[in-house]
């Protein structure tokens, strides 16, 4: 799983208008990002930013203006981004194996779908990235909220792409696997272009390089300029702010 | 049981032998089809196909009876009409603007309407409570021949592009993102769906096809911890359920279509309270 860079910017956007049916969602958005950056998405609900997510992934086409990724449309570099979705969204009782969840990411090889040995190697490959190894054949809806987020992370790793996209992946998941999602992240960053779709401000700056405030347009800022202002600007209105004490875990969380 | 068993062995009675082959052979695109229908949960979208097959029906008895069509029959005009709701309601969950839920109902009466006018445009008297209730004990030679070449396509089909299957029925954004032609493989679940609904006709009859699509894997899926294991243990739990219900039926002389449906529903329920029992949450 080494990236593979060409040079092009990772994801270049122009000009970018959408709206559903009548209601505009986003307008003249313009955004590059380059290869091994980390950019955290944030933004009010409603704001855009699934959106975005479904336009630079090819799941959506742009009204306006263009979307590349390495150079070409998203739906000819499909293959190249590894997708995390929220995982709120998955039936609690569908019977599936963290096994098979993983080997999703390999397919579309082959017109049949079917698994070669080496796409299998490479699915077991990816579980041992994210330290799942012993518990391939446990059902992914009897591990905890952590194990499955790092399940699905693997499973867009088993892709072998050069950018992961994640949509809230830490909002079910308790501080501890928090913690530790953020370290497989930062050793992931080391190869891959990382995008992240989160509310949790506080931990975004303490990992990303950028932040991307989306509300109908896109504004971007390092992530060591931010502020309580810069905030509350990009959210268009005060915040409720909840301080998370990463060292005092016997004391909880403190709420501001 | 001793008299059932009598008149499995009755060479007088090869009916009864053609309605268990049937009935166990049919259990495998029933437990495997049903298994799909299940996780993805689109049930209702299979009431809505039975309930048009009667339509086809109709047409199919119109188009000999009065027309002088011979060979499409009744059986012809289910297969076509159910082939024709898969393709509809595919069309509609990928495309249309409209409300999915009212376009099924639409087809579901739709459906039932144009069949009894059909039949009530055929000559000579058709009965259509054995449509809606079916009954296994009617089964042919040449229905047993098309639920073995069902068996094949099913099993042959879902082998071959059985990760896609999974992949559309567990995550279709995803599917859809790796390259998989998602609209084409959910089509391809609703046509094996339309055809396993058609042959469950002939066995149950409309109006309890979901029942029995949907019971076995429903209760398999208690057991189960993948997929492939909730359609093996739902094809048995069909199978079982088809020759518990046709012995009871015989012994009982019951309908044997309601018989089926109740045993299906009891060990549901069975099921249910054990795993309530077992987790403590009862």
């Amino acid at each position: 799983m080494i990236a593979n860079h060409s040079g092009a910017a990772a994801i270049s956007i122009h000009g970018l208008s959408f709206a559903y049916d009548s209601q505009e969602v986003l307008t003249d958005v313009n955004l590059e990002i380059h290869p091994l950056d980390s950019i955290c998405i944030v933004g009010p609900n409603g704001g855009g930013k699934s959106t975005l997510i479904k336009l630079i992934i090819g799941l959506l086409t742009p009204d306006k203006g263009s979307v590349c990724v390495f150079g070409e449309k998203p739906e000819g570099a499909r293959l190249r981004i590894g997708y995390v979705p929220q995982y709120a969204r998955y039936d609690p009782l569908f019977p599936i194996s963290v096994f098979e969840v993983v080997c999703m990411g390999r397919l579309g090889g082959s017109f049949t779908g079917k698994y070669r040995r080496q796409d299998k190697r490479q699915a077991l490959e990816a579980l041992s990235v994210v330290g799942l190894s012993g518990i391939a054949d446990r059902p992914f809806t009897s591990i905890s909220g952590g194990q499955r987020q790092r399940a699905l992370i693997a499973r867009a790793l088993a892709s072998g792409g050069d950018i992961l996209i994640l949509d809230e992946p830490t909002a079910n998941i308790d501080h501890e696997s928090e913690m530790h999602f953020f370290d497989l992240l930062t050793r992931l960053n080391q190869s891959m272009t990382i995008l992240m779709v989160t509310h949790e401000v506080g931990f975004a700056s303490s990992f990303f390089k950028r932040i991307a405030c989306v509300n109908k347009q896109v504004v971007i800022h390092p992530t060591s300029e931010l502020t309580g202002d810069l905030i509350r600007d990009m959210y268009g209105g005060d915040l409720r702010m909840i301080r998370h004490d990463h060292y005092c875990s016997t004391e909880g969380h403190q709420h501001d | 049981m001793t008299e059932f068993l009598a008149a499995l062995a009755d060479p007088n009675l090869p009916f009864f032998r053609y309605a268990m082959l049937t009935g166990i052979f049919a259990s495998i695109p029933f437990g495997i089809i049903g298994t799909f229908v299940v996780v993805r949960r689109i049930s209702y979208i299979a009431g809505a196909i039975a309930h048009c097959v009667l339509g086809g029906i109709g047409l199919g008895l119109y188009l000999e009876k009065a027309v002088g069509i011979t060979w499409f029959g009744p059986m012809q005009g289910a297969v076509l009409v159910a082939l024709l709701a898969a393709v509809i309601l595919t069309l509609v969950n990928r495309h249309a603007e409209q409300r999915e839920d009212s376009v099924i109902g639409a087809l579901w009466a739709v459906g039932m309407a144009c069949g009894l006018l059909f039949i009530a445009k055929t000559p000579g008297y058709v009965d259509p409570m054995s449509y809606l209730f079916g009954n296994i004990l009617l089964v042919s030679k040449s229905d047993f021949l098309f639920v073995l070449a069902l068996d094949i396509l099913v099993l042959g089909l879902v082998t071959i592009f059985y990760n896609k299957l999974l992949a559309v029925c567990f995550d279709e954004e995803f599917a859809q993102l790796r390259g998989v032609s998602s609209g084409w493989i959910y089509l391809l679940l609703l046509c094996l769906a339309a055809l396993t609904i058609v042959l469950l006709v002939r066995v149950v009859g409309i109006v309890m096809v979901i029942a029995l699509l949907t019971l076995p894997a429903a209760v398999a899926g208690n057991f189960s911890r993948n997929i492939r294991q909730m359609m093996v243990l739902a094809v048995l739990f069909c199978a079982g359920f088809v020759v518990t219900g046709l012995g009871l039926s015989y012994s009982l002389d019951l309908p044997s279509g309601p018989v089926i449906i109740v045993i299906a529903a009891a060990v549901y329920l069975l099921a249910l309270l054990g795993g309530r029992l077992k987790k403590g949450t009862l």
